[in-house]
């Protein structure tokens, strides 16, 4: 057996999957960050395996998986920043219990 | 190193992160949930070695499980107060969180079976970190440039809400 592209995708769809799950069954405001963050990390995997088969001699996929890590960077910093005012204002980190735009 | 050997080194990387991936997600204490997350992160920066974009994985251990594994232990140790519970349960809708996220792993598996994916032989050059520097200064200045931009917003951003009053 050898590796191929189909290998590296199906890894990255089985992660996202259970990034998904994560993102939709967590009550924890940081949990659900978490779960948002292996999302992130499986898409970063397809791009990676796209540039180590489909373009190898520009590697573009690995130059997008940079930027998407910058990206993700810059969302956990100011995600987490709310999650802390949340709990400063709320006493909770529960979304269940974060309802103010609900009528 | 042979394809065989490659192939494997896949497969117990692949089993290593996929098992964290899923007990970061089912853990109960959220603490456990965030160091299995370092688990995931340095099993894909392995993946990342077997792909040949070490410069990626450089980047993964540095900015995933150096930065951000340290922020979220920060968020978590500042929001574990006494009404906070110790573990964290799922919400009601767990079971049909299950559903969709199997259906959306269906879906993902069709189009991966489904697609001719253009493959190509071509070899991959001598040095890739040297390949991703030159197409970040040439082809990807833009992109790069604004990069430094959202930093920047991210950073003023992250202290202007999290500061005190």
């Amino acid at each position: 057996m050898e590796l191929r592209l189909e290998h590296v995708l199906v890894l990255s769809a089985l992660l996202f999957a259970i990034g998904v799950y994560g993102a939709l069954s967590r009550r924890n405001a940081v949990a659900i960050l978490l779960a948002i963050e292996v999302m992130f990390n499986a898409v970063n995997v397809a791009f990676v395996g796209f540039a180590r088969f489909v373009g190898p001699e520009h590697l573009a996929g690995q130059v997008f998986a940079i930027f998407v890590i910058t990206v993700a960077a810059a969302e956990a910093a100011l995600a987490l920043a709310i999650v802390m005012m949340l709990y400063r204002q709320r006493r909770s980190v529960n979304v269940e219990e974060i309802n103010l735009l609900r009528w | 190193m042979s394809d065989t050997l490659l192939f494997i080194a896949f497969l117990l990387l692949g089993a290593l992160t996929l098992s964290a991936a899923t007990l970061v997600v089912t853990t109960p204490k959220i603490i456990h949930s965030a160091l299995f997350l370092v688990l995931t992160f340095l099993g894909i920066a392995g993946i990342y070695v077997l792909l040949a974009a070490e410069f990626v994985a450089g980047v993964q251990v540095l900015i995933y499980v150096g930065a951000i594994t340290v922020l979220v232990l920060f968020a978590i140790m500042l929001t574990h107060g006494p009404a906070t519970p110790a573990s964290n349960p799922v919400n009601r809708q767990w079971g049909l969180a299950l559903v969709v996220s199997g259906a959306l792993f269906a879906l993902l598996l069709l189009a991966i079976q489904g697609t001719a994916w253009p493959v190509s032989s071509a070899a991959l050059p001598k040095s890739t970190i040297e390949t991703v520097g030159v197409q970040i200064l040439t082809t990807y200045v833009v992109p790069f440039e604004l990069a430094s931009l959202l930093l920047l917003a991210a950073m003023i951003g992250a202290i202007v809400i999290a500061r005190e009053g």
